[in-house]
């Protein structure tokens, strides 16, 4: 909303102290969001005048046709030679001589710091220029120069105040529920608040208009009184088509952000910013038969004023005439009964209609304008026929006419009565607002307040704000008026808590392991495409491809949820390699969208919409949660080129399958559960040979490995890149909450070495799974501490090293006890995976 | 009174003479200073006060004397082996401090060679920005509520007062899932976590909520489709606006320190009435102090405590939300949105563990 400060100052008298930026700011302080503040032609330097302009000369011979003018400026600013007129040269033709046009004169700077001298220019000495809008920064209208009409200024004045030279637009974006600031009634009201001044409302003064005049206005009929319930239309006949609307109105409109049209249009136009009444004129040469105001039809169509055919429905409000409809109702008009440059009867329709319709049919037609901006917001209700009065009256003065009278229907109309506590703004607030202070604010926005005895006001709020509908909206207007800086902070004591939940201290854990193990955490974006699962070489019926997709995604490439954090991972470590990070590791946690059975892409038909008025039934609620997909926390790692970098310290390492495989132990130690490694199946995109299955009590719920090379090689990832992914909601949920301690035995520890050869085939986590088993429980712990593959232990073979420790609880361990549990160890190794002792 | 046996008078030992033994602890004591590292001090302990040392052999005599000139012989000697001892021993500890100085400089190492094995890793700002909140409310006995991503359109719209037609709903540019008609959208605030607390909880109720949201802007300096919001709740008896103001006051003085004010403004948001927004004074901001718009917030309106099944005639509350990427940005001087989504780590390990 931009509003002309000189506009709303007809209607209330501010402090001449007062700066276009501080009535902005005390306006913010009411509730508006002040955008900006534009000061009309600050880039102006020096004097404008007023010209008429006299004989013109048409220089032929050039490029393109020049006028040589005889400008008439006044006596102060002509040339000596000849007194009070200038010679300019102009090759603007939509003048004529007489026209009164705006002369910059020498020494005059224009925006840009285009500076008028007096230049010799197609013959002539040119003692100035006549302005166009867009050369003083006024406008974009380069149709020609600025003409003024007759009448609108004296020659030889300054042209500065006709321009609106000096004026200033603050420039607002207003809340949902200040429908009534989208007017200069409105904002003027809220300024009389702030600045306790009295207020010249323009909007229920009704403009007395000539009698009627025989003949007969234009009929209109309403069937739905309940989406339309006040429908006016005064007709005119005889109008100038011609007339062209008076200046001062074109550059209020202009600097309201409004394209001035013709004269029809912008005194709707006009109208609708001082009063906030959106109003529609129709040619009424156009029309067939009475207007009818009534629900769609279902297969109707209407061509709109942007050219776009619309598919109406029953939820669609219309202005219809005989051949159907001509409208949507206060959302925007049809193309066929357009005021056009012929125009000559017009019907003027002002119409109050129900908020929600409008706003459904805006957001179904994706069709955003200045009428339903204002209707889904809430109009004053009663006033539509005080605005269209003031329409006519601007008509019938600047277009001429006649005017024959206005039809109307009204529905019955029951004020909305608010009932409320007297003490409860000061509840809301935690001060004492007294009940003097209450009304006289309340009687300050308008409404009418009455006693509900006891201590409840009975409360009418004005007809201008729709929005006050609640006790609590009340409150708000209570509070605004005495600003919120008069309400003191006090810090209210929540009862003891538990603090962070055991997930949330895990998920913290983990993030700080991976991050301390050198890992940098990503938040890459959740969309994803087939495409994307194409690359990593997904098969056609991997169950990671069935996406959730979005009905309004922003790229089509990308329509869906993801179901995986690869995608997004992969792609950031490619985007850091490409800028030159090669040696790169990432991780992320957050959720994926996984449908469940039954659940379809496309989500359901016909969901349940509970009422807001109660708690819903936990059957409702149910129903709500069976309409999402599951949303399981994930975590992911990427990695790739150096782990650890080569140094003068000795070689690094490369980041591999193995990195990966430890991410996932990592964050299991970090969550504190179990987590078992295995071979096993390896999905897209790993490496069939160097991929492990981590698993959580026989559930499988991840991966980790390298990436297989056609993947890398699709998918554009360094080679070896190494990725994990698994399960963190399912992880933490198995965390032990409690540890149990087992005490520490200070007895010996005996210590036993193992070599064992065995099988290409089998896994060192079988072996070592043997081994503990069958040491028994005198075992205190067991690592691989070499792995070693050739020609001592044979083709197809490989040895493994461990180290057991062994400990009692309560004695010392005897030679032959450890010897013993040594023995059962490679005895249940050999049992379960052929291990052999390496000789 | 006998004569002394004048062939066994001390004087007459050649070794046991005072100048000889004087000459012996001369020599002795030469040898140990002039020992220049602990193998010669070694050398000369043998030679000086070992076994066949001229003080050892000199003892060895003073057996044979008569008894009356064993004292003094006796004390001679053994006040001249205890002069080489101790010298010996200083000499030693002299020798020692020498060779551990010595090992000290041959095995100095330059210290500055970079030692940068250790990958370096780091967390997003925007989770430990959003911990270090959590922890500010979690301090004040708060809880941290979570809700889901993909959420029912009633939980992200409905019950919070935004009806299917409300302008707020064109406000916020919702992304729906499946069609515009399914009932589930990626939420566009954190505020269902809200309902979801207040239906699943007993009043009073303290968390906050932070968490992803997601709005169908593009990606540019000062937009992103997916983003981060921090809200808080409280429900309890007697809450009041001057509670909303104080609590905001303490967490503004948590996340800027304290010299930050805040200021406030009237506004609208459908789930709270009366509504508010306000500004933090945050001194750190470059280019001099400055005041920020930081948040929205407002008294729960008593629509929304009905939808969840909160008394309002017993319990009242407050709400309010922060963007955390617009808190990084202007906390942190983060100029470009982009930078904070790319996921460059060169953008993230300038931050480190916590910010």
């Amino acid at each position: 909303m931009r509003v002309p400060l000189s506009w709303v100052r007809e209607y209330v008298d501010l402090p001449s102290t007062e700066t276009p930026e501080s009535v902005g700011e005390r306006l913010v302080t009411a509730g508006l969001e002040l955008e900006a503040v534009h000061h009309v032609g600050d880039d102006v330097a020096g004097t404008l005048v007023v010209g008429r302009v006299g004989a013109i000369e048409e220089l032929t011979g050039f490029k393109k046709p020049i006028r040589w003018c005889q400008v008439e400026v006044g006596p102060a600013y002509g040339h000596p030679d000849t007194p009070g007129v200038r010679g300019i040269i102009c090759g603007a033709r939509n003048f004529a001589e007489g026209d009164l046009v705006v002369v910059a004169l020498a020494g005059t700077v224009l925006p840009g710091g285009f500076e008028i001298a007096s230049r010799e220019t197609y013959g002539h000495v040119s003692d100035g220029m006549i302005c166009s809008e867009r050369e003083l920064a006024l406008g974009d209208d380069h149709d020609g120069i600025i003409v003024l009409p007759p009448g609108t200024a004296e020659v030889g004045f300054d042209a500065g105040p006709v321009l609106g030279i000096g004026d200033a637009v603050l420039e607002f974006s207003i809340t949902p529920d200040m429908g009534f600031c989208l007017s200069m009634r409105g904002i003027a009201r809220e300024l009389a608040h702030l600045y306790d001044a009295p207020l010249r409302d323009p909007g229920l003064e009704l403009v007395e208009l000539p009698a009627p005049v025989a003949g007969t206005p234009h009929e209109c009929a309403v069937d739905d009184l309940v989406g339309c319930d006040l429908f006016t239309m005064r007709t005119i006949v005889g109008f100038d088509p011609k007339a062209p609307s008076p200046y001062w109105m074109r550059r209020r409109l202009s600097m309201a952000g409004m394209r001035p049209v013709s004269l029809a249009v912008d005194v709707t136009n006009y109208v609708m910013l001082e009063t906030g009444q959106p109003l529609h004129a129709f040619d009424r040469g156009k029309l067939r038969g009475p207007i009818v105001v009534r629900r769609a039809l279902t297969g109707e169509t209407l061509e709109t004023l942007d050219h776009v055919v619309r598919e109406l429905d029953g939820a669609d409000l219309l202005i219809t005439d005989d051949r159907g409809p001509i409208g949507l109702a206060g959302t925007m008009g049809g193309l066929d009964t357009e005021i056009d440059d012929d125009t000559n009867e017009i019907a003027l329709e002002a119409a109050h209609f129900l908020a929600p319709a409008v706003a459904h049919m805006s957001r179904r037609h994706k069709l955003s304008s200045e009428a339903a901006r204002r209707f889904e917001r809430g109009v004053d209700h009663v006033l539509a026929p005080y605005a269209s009065a003031r329409a006519a009256a601007l008509l019938l003065e600047h277009g001429g006419g006649t005017y024959v009278g206005m039809t109307a229907v009204e529905a019955a109309h029951e004020p909305t009565v608010v009932e409320m506590a007297v003490d409860l703004p000061s509840r809301v607030a935690g001060i004492d607002v007294g009940r003097v202070t209450v009304v006289q604010r309340l009687e300050a926005v308008g409404a009418d307040v009455a006693d509900a005895g006891g201590d409840v006001l009975r409360v009418t709020p004005p007809t201008w704000r729709p929005d006050l509908t609640d006790p609590a909206d009340l409150v708000e207007e209570v509070l605004r008026l005495g600003g919120y800086d008069a309400i003191p902070a006090t810090l209210p004591a929540a009862p003891a808590g538990f603090g962070l939940t055991a997930a949330q201290r895990a998920r913290r854990r983990v993030g700080r392991a991976l991050a301390a193990d050198g890992y940098v955490e990503a938040l890459a974006y959740p969309f994803v495409g087939q495409a994307d699962l194409d690359a990593l070489r997904f098969p056609a019926d991997d169950a990671r491809r069935r996406l959730l997709l979005l009905a309004n995604p922003l790229s089509d490439e990308q329509p869906g949820m993801r179901t995986t954090l690869l995608p997004g991972l992969l792609a950031t470590l490619r985007r850091n390699v490409g800028r030159g990070t090669t040696d790169v590791a990432l991780f992320e946690t957050g959720a994926v969208a996984l449908l469940r059975d039954g659940q379809g892409p496309r989500g359901v038909a016909d969901p349940p919409r509970p009422a807001v008025t109660a708690r819903p039934a936990d059957e409702e609620l149910a129903a709500l949660e069976s309409l999402l997909p599951a949303q399981p926390l994930h975590v992911a790692v990427a990695l790739a080129g150096s782990r650890t970098p080569s140094g003068w310290w000795g070689e690094g390492t490369d980041a591999s399958w193995a990195d990966a495989v430890e991410a996932a132990r990592l964050v299991a130690d970090a969550v504190g559960s179990g987590l078992e490694v295995r071979r096993g199946s390896a999905p897209a995109p790993w490496h069939p040979g160097r991929c492990a299955e981590l698993v959580l009590d026989e559930r499988v719920i991840g991966y980790a490995g390298e990436v297989a090379p056609k993947v890398c090689e699709t998918a554009g990832l360094p080679r070896r890149t190494a990725v994990m992914e698994l399960d963190l909601g399912a992880l933490i949920d198995a965390a032990v909450e409690v540890v149990p301690a087992t005490s520490i035995s200070t007895f010996p520890v005996a210590k036993e070495d193992v070599a064992l050869v065995v099988d290409d085939s089998v896994a060192a986590a079988d072996v070592e799974t043997a081994l503990a088993d069958g040491a028994g429980p005198l075992l205190e712990s067991i690592r691989l501490f070499d792995v070693y593959v050739g020609t001592q232990v044979g083709e197809g073979k490989r040895s493994l090293a461990y180290a057991l420790r062994f400990r009692a609880p309560d004695r010392t361990l005897t030679v032959d006890e450890v010897a013993a549990a040594r023995d059962a160890a490679v005895a249940a190794a050999h049992t379960a995976v052929g291990a052999t002792m390496r000789s | 009174m006998s004569a002394p046996n004048k062939s066994f008078d001390p004087v007459e030992v050649a070794v046991l003479r005072p100048e000889a033994v004087e000459a012996a602890v001369s020599d002795a004591l030469g040898a140990i200073a002039a020992a220049s590292d602990l193998d010669d001090l070694k050398e000369v302990r043998l030679a000086h006060a070992g076994d066949r040392s001229p003080l050892a052999l000199a003892n060895r005599e003073i057996g044979a004397l008569p008894p009356q000139a064993k004292a003094e012989a006796g004390k001679r000697v053994g006040e001249a082996r205890g002069r080489v001892r101790t010298a010996l021993e200083t000499r030693q500890v002299e020798l020692e401090a020498e060779r551990d100085a010595r090992v000290l400089v041959e095995e100095a190492v330059d210290v500055t060679l970079p030692y940068s094995r250790r990958p370096v890793g780091a967390r997003h700002p925007l989770t430990t920005i959003m911990e270090r909140i959590e922890d500010v409310f979690v301090a004040m006995g708060w809880e941290v509520a979570e809700g889901p991503e993909v959420e029912a359109e009633w939980t992200n719209f409905d019950a919070l007062n935004i009806g299917p037609d409300h302008p707020a709903r064109t406000m916020q540019d919702t992304f729906f899932v499946g069609t515009e008609d399914s009932g589930v959208v990626l939420r566009t605030h954190t505020s269902p976590v809200q309902i979801r607390s207040m239906i699943d909880r007993e009043p009073p109720i303290y968390v906050i909520c932070p968490g992803k949201v997601f709005r169908t802007d593009e990606l540019d300096q000062t937009h992103t489709p997916v983003f981060h919001q921090v809200e808080g709740l409280v429900i309890d008896e007697g809450i009041t606006v001057a509670d909303l103001k104080g609590t905001l006051d303490h967490f503004a003085t948590a996340m800027f320190g304290p010299e930050t004010r805040t200021r406030w403004r009237p506004s609208y948001f459908p789930f709270t009435e009366p509504s508010l927004e306000f500004d933090v004074w945050f001194t750190g901001a470059k280019g001099g102090a400055r005041w920020i718009e930081w948040g929205g917030c407002g008294m729960v309106n008593p629509r929304v405590l009905r939808a969840a099944g909160i008394d309002p005639d017993r319990y009242s509350g407050f709400a309010f939300g922060i963007g955390i990427e617009r808190t990084l940005m202007f906390r942190h001087d983060v100029t470009d949105m982009r930078e904070m989504v790319e996921g460059d780590v060169r953008f993230t390990t300038q931050f480190g563990m916590e910010v």
